[in-house]
């Protein structure tokens, strides 16, 4: 009674896996709306696709010794005291060794291509700035350049880098728009930044993926990628805006815990009011502020392996 | 005078909360009630709960194990169902604040007070059989480590009840753990809870360490210990070298949230990439901790079933050695996506990959055991295929994560939700339950049920791949972990699919439920008066079954590898014939309990802030240790009359069933 | 002393496995200073990224009085010999040499402690206590740490001091007094870590 439903189990898992095959490909990150997701999804074929060298056999070997070897076959052989084989014990080593080697190389390559602190432009003044502020439980959107500001909702322009520059203005969170590629923390009183763009018009999920309370759910925003007149309509419309934000009495307001906040438009915002938000921190430092990416984490590290060795 | 804690911090409001502490509340009592009836109280206390046996210590962690189990897997379907509920705009019926907790419980009680004491638990049971050792190196703390855990997961579960528990996550990040965005006792239950029973871990450490490394037997070195003790020698290491970080580290966010200190705060310099870095400096040892234990278990289960030497012995132990120390290089690959420079982010990837190596050797080398075997598919090789399957998926996934330019889209997703239940399920829980069909009949004289022990391997199987495989699916469409509903209606019918998965684990569970029941009714027909019913090869089988107290007769000699196998080969007599000895023996003490008592004491005090019972439990602890101290008698002479009559009554059941 | 409780080895033949359980307690010992070590290292690396953490408030340079610190680094210092001394009257069986060692090291160890909560109220009044900054926490925390471990120390050696007035010195005592040596002298390696990474790299 017991095998043939166990069969059928196995072959739901089977057209699960097709399924996911299936459908998988129209997913945000299989199917990517930018240079930067478009590379990840590369990179996450060719390493699955590597593994399966090793992945495959072991599968294989696993089903075929269990029952090539099962304790009612007297056919096989048995040799109780066999347990060394200088080859055996070689090629396990050498095959797992290689595919590290071909895979270390790679991470070393994208590290470093897909570092989200460098610019995908050719020339930085071709970029655009934009600051993500997360707040509990929002999103604050500053345009420095256009001096103004949005909540849970963000536009830019398609083939134009964006330089999103991340901080927080409460506990951690993580800045994430998967179509288009790479997360990265929000932290207050540091400065963070992440490089995307987008090559296809399109209204993209995004949403903060470091839980931060109770609101971190309803933490979500539209970003809108949209053709250079569209952009510069919706900036228009922006700017339509009755509402101002001004540091720190309004930031202060709209920095109070809301979930699943709307969508809001500032037609105008203080300028400066990103750096304000991070100097607000009382850090210490004499610049006060800390960079969180090659500066803040980097001293980290040079400090950190000091625990790690006095543990070893 | 009662401190914050006042009668609103029990939620009568919450009618699941009062549903569950209603019926824990009848379950206790009917517990106390029997064991009243049964007049069992004097048993209890002296036999068990102040015993320095490690044989019953590893009994009584893996009781408690089992029983946090079920409590973590009511977190995790309640999990499940409210995921499967709250799609496109429902609410589910969890609302944030209880969800929150649940998945910070989940965490805690599954990594801590589950996965903890059934590898510390088996260690308790089996390392001192497998080096011929009467017992540890200090019984006493062995104990005081058993209740100081116990503590800790009592003060876990007063937090159901009284108050609420963290709603941090299960490493309380801060800032979110602060003071400042956590104000209630949440955290402060997580912190007593973690502190107290991460005491009597890196005891327990402490404890194996100097017991592997003192009190092997005649001829026992280094490399003719069984993979197990190995494994549980490289675990103890990397215990010691933790453990203390954890401790530090939650000292640290005690200050920030008891004393004002600003270590992890936003602002007055405080950094919390410096807690995350210290967090996960212990956290990625932790892991190994874990999984290590589990690998000895698989090696011992697939060398005794296959009948055969276990393949490339040396090249096993120098994996787990080399596994042991690259786990501390390695801890910046959980965050990746901090933004430290495509150096430092490389350099960890890479270290981490480096892992898959050895761990990758160690898979092969199970393989080539089989290789030219006589594999006997009871349910503990079947946990051990199942295992050898499952992890290797688990740690393929875990690779993909640790190249930075991939994790910084799969980061923080379902994708690192299913990998590790894919490692901790398949790699632990699988070992744990293998370790704990293999070596039940060594703990009580007889064996597991079979049938019952295979069904609930194939629930928890196939349990596993239908909760989790969705979960790598929806991570691809952007799907985050610890959410308690989400917009997408497309979603749902992943999440459906894992819940009925969480189902059929859940009907895994009640397998092994059935499976005890069924074994203590038919105990008389499983009985193994043998002590080696498996056939098997390592000293632990060489004594009766249940081990006696002092393990064994005459300490055995030890020649090689697989002694025990090696001996029964020449035929050699058992090792229990006279004439006999005295044997010195530590005695049982209650000053374990009564310190746990007030370590609790001072836990519940400090979270509610109740000074005054806080001094109680500081200076509580310190006497009875103080008692402890001034104790001179705390061992004695087994009379050899007593060994020989102990001895005889087992050969007397063994004559009668041959 | 590790040579000497790595060589106790192979001491467990059958029948006597327990003889050389002060030796054993001895190395465990040992491998519970190695684990606080690892929690001193911690504070120290914690100490390293949060000492330019300052705030507006004070920094090392500002708070740090060397001559005192010189003191009190001296008497632990000195504290550490008077304690050798007692373990050289412990091997030569003179009970009451070891008490009226043990009995200065603990009045030695007392100043230390006295000087160290004078320092620390100093500091607190001045309004620079651990809740001013990042920095003072850590420094705080480091500090304060290393002085809890000697508090413990002396209560340790006053529990010795008992034991040696009721049981003298037997196979019980004498493993605890060179477990309480190494401790000992164990805190004196950190302090003498805490008195040139935290104070002398301040004021310098």
């Amino acid at each position: 009674m017991r095998r043939p439903h166990h069969l059928r189990m196995l072959g739901i898992l089977l057209l699960l896996t097709l399924t996911l095959l299936l459908t998988g490909c129209s997913s945000e990150l299989l199917d990517p709306k930018g240079q930067i997701g478009s590379e990840q999804r590369t990179l996450i074929l060719t390493s699955f696709a590597l593994m399966q060298i090793v992945v495959v056999p072991v599968i294989v070997m696993t089903l075929l010794f269990a029952w090539r070897y099962r304790g009612s076959n007297k056919d096989a052989a048995y040799h109780p005291e066999w347990a060394h084989n200088n080859w055996i014990e070689g090629i396990v080593w050498f095959i797992p060794c290689i595919i590290i080697i071909f895979l270390a190389g790679l991470t070393w390559y994208t590290s470093h291509s897909l570092d989200p602190h460098k610019s995908i432009a050719d020339d930085p003044s071709e970029q655009m700035e934009i600051q993500a502020v997360s707040l509990d439980w929002k999103w604050l959107f500053i345009y420095p350049e256009q001096g103004i500001a949005t909540v849970n909702e963000v536009a830019f322009p398609t083939d134009v880098p964006v330089r999103f520059r991340v901080s927080s203005g409460s506990v951690m969170n993580a800045f994430f728009i998967p179509t288009l590629g790479s997360q990265i923390y929000a932290m207050a009183g540091m400065d963070n930044d992440v490089h995307l763009i987008a090559d296809q018009e399109g209204v993209y999920d995004g949403r903060s993926t470091n839980y931060s309370g109770a609101g971190f759910s309803g933490m979500t925003f539209d970003a809108i990628a949209t053709s250079q007149a569209g952009f510069e309509s919706w900036v228009e419309e922006v700017r339509q805006s009755d509402q101002t934000l001004d540091f720190p009495e309004g930031y202060n307001e709209l920095a109070q815990p809301s979930e699943d906040h709307p969508v809001e438009y500032y037609s105008e915002v203080s300028s400066g009011m990103y750096e304000d938000i991070i100097k607000s921190f009382h850090t210490g430092r004499d610049d006060g502020e800390m960079h969180a990416g090659h500066g803040g984490t980097e001293d980290d590290h040079d400090d950190m392996p000091m625990s790690a060795e006095a543990a070893e | 005078m009662f401190g914050k804690l006042s009668i609103d911090a029990i939620p009568f409001h919450d009618p699941i909360i009062m549903v569950v502490a209603v019926a824990m509340a009848l379950g206790g009592i009917a517990l106390l009630g029997a064991i009243t009836y049964f007049r069992k109280w004097k048993w209890l206390w002296t036999e068990w709960f102040t015993s320095v046996d490690h044989k019953k210590l590893g009994i009584m962690y893996f009781i408690v194990a089992l029983v946090m189990l079920i409590r973590g897997f009511s977190d995790a379907i309640m999990m499940r169902t409210q995921l499967a509920m709250a799609s496109a705009g429902a609410e589910g019926y969890l609302p944030p604040e209880h969800y929150d907790q649940i998945f910070t419980a989940h965490g805690v009680i599954m990594i801590f007070f589950v996965a903890m004491p059934m590898v510390i638990g088996l260690m308790n049971l089996v390392v001192p059989l497998q080096i011929g050792a009467r017992d540890v190196a200090y019984p006493f703390l062995n104990n005081l480590s058993f209740w100081l855990f116990a503590a800790g997961a009592i003060l876990v579960n007063i937090s159901l009840v009284v108050g609420e528990f963290a709603k941090t996550g299960w490493l309380a990040y801060a800032p979110l753990s602060g003071i400042e965005y956590s104000p209630g006792v949440g955290v402060d239950y997580w912190i007593w809870a973690l502190q107290i029973s991460g005491i009597g871990t890196t005891l327990t450490g402490i404890n194996f360490f100097v017991t592997i490394l003192k009190m092997r037997t005649k001829g026992m070195t280094m490399f003719r210990m069984p993979i197990f003790t190995w494994t549980s020698l490289c675990a103890n290491v990397l215990i010691i070298a933790s453990f203390p970080i954890l401790t530090a580290t939650i000292a640290l966010l005690t200050l920030d949230r008891y004393l004002g200190m600003h270590f992890f705060t936003n602002d007055f310099g405080g950094n919390m990439m410096m807690y995350v870095n210290l967090i996960w400096a212990w956290g990625h040892p932790e892991v190994y901790i874990l999984i290590l234990p589990a690998f000895g278990v698989f090696s011992e289960v697939i060398a005794t079933f296959a009948r055969k030497r276990l393949f490339g012995y040396n090249t096993m132990v120098w994996a787990t050695v080399a596994i042991t120390l690259l786990s501390f290089i390695v801890w910046l690959h959980h965050f990746f996506t901090m933004g430290a420079g495509a150096n430092v982010n490389a350099f960890f990837g890479i270290m981490t990959m480096i892992i898959a190596i050895p761990t990758g050797v160690k898979v092969f080398n199970w393989l080539f055991t089989m290789f030219r075997g006589r594999l006997e598919f009871t349910s503990p090789v079947l946990w051990t295929l199942g295992f050898i399957i499952t992890f290797t998926l688990g740690g393929m996934t875990g690779v993909m994560l640790a190249i930075p330019g991939a994790n910084f889209v799969l980061h923080n997703s379902l994708f690192v939700i299913a990998h590790f239940h894919n490692v901790i399920i398949g790699g632990v829980l699988f070992g744990m339950l293998a370790g704990l069909t293999y070596w039940f009949p060594k703990a009580f004289g007889f064996t597991l049920n079979e049938k019952w022990g295979k069904r609930s391997f194939w629930c928890w199987l196939i349990g596993f791949y239908l909760a989790f495989m969705p979960l790598y699916v929806l991570s691809f469409f952007g799907a985050v972990r610890r959410m308690q509903s989400y917009e997408t209606a497309e979603w749902q019918p992943w999440m459906l699919l894992a819940w009925v998965g969480a189902v059929i684990i859940l009907f895994g569970i009640l397998c092994t439920v059935i499976q005890f029941y069924v074994s203590i009714r038919d105990r008389k027909q499983n009985q193994d008066v043998t002590g080696d019913p498996w056939d098997a090869r390592t000293l632990e089988w060489s004594t009766s079954s249940p081990a006696p107290f002092y393990n064994f007769a005459h300490l055995p000699d030890v020649g090689g590898i697989d002694s025990f196998w090696a001996q029964k080969q020449e035929g050699l007599k058992s090792v229990s014939e006279g004439p006999y000895q005295d044997i010195h023996m530590p005695r049982n003490t209650v000053a374990g309990p009564i310190i746990s008592l007030f370590a609790l004491i001072f836990g519940f005090a400090l979270v509610w802030h109740i000074w005054w019972l806080a001094a109680v439990g500081a200076i509580g602890t310190f006497v009875s240790f103080l008692a402890r101290v001034f104790n001179d008698d705390i061992d004695y002479y087994v009379p050899a009359s007593e060994v020989e009559r102990i001895e005889r009554e087992h050969k007397e059941r063994l004559e009668m069933q041959a | 002393m590790t040579t000497e409780t790595m060589s106790n080895h192979d001491a467990h033949a059958e029948g006597h496995e327990h003889h050389d359980a002060g030796g054993m307690k001895i190395f465990g010992f040992w491998v519970y200073l190695m684990s606080d070590l690892v929690i001193f290292g911690s504070l120290f690396a914690t100490y390293a990224v949060l000492m330019k953490g300052t705030a507006g408030g004070p920094s090392g340079a500002d708070i740090f009085e060397l001559p005192l610190i010189l003191i009190s680094t001296f008497l632990l210092l000195f504290s550490s010999f008077t304690y050798g001394m007692a373990v050289l009257a412990m091997n030569a069986d003179r009970v009451a040499q070891v008490k009226a060692w043990l009995a200065i090291t603990f009045l030695l160890g007392a100043g230390f402690i006295g000087l160290e909560i004078y320092e620390f109220q100093h500091l607190i009044h001045e309004g620079y206590g651990p809740d001013r900054s990042a920095f003072l926490s850590s420094f705080f925390t480091l500090v304060g740490t290393h002085g809890l471990h000697v508090f413990f120390g002396l209560v340790w050696i006053l529990v010795m001091l008992v034991q040696l007035q009721t049981k003298g010195l037997n196979d019980m005592t004498r493993p605890r007094i060179m477990c309480l040596s190494l401790f000992w002298h164990f805190l004196d390696i950190v302090w003498i870590c805490v008195f040139s990474f935290v104070y002398l790299m301040g004021v310098l």
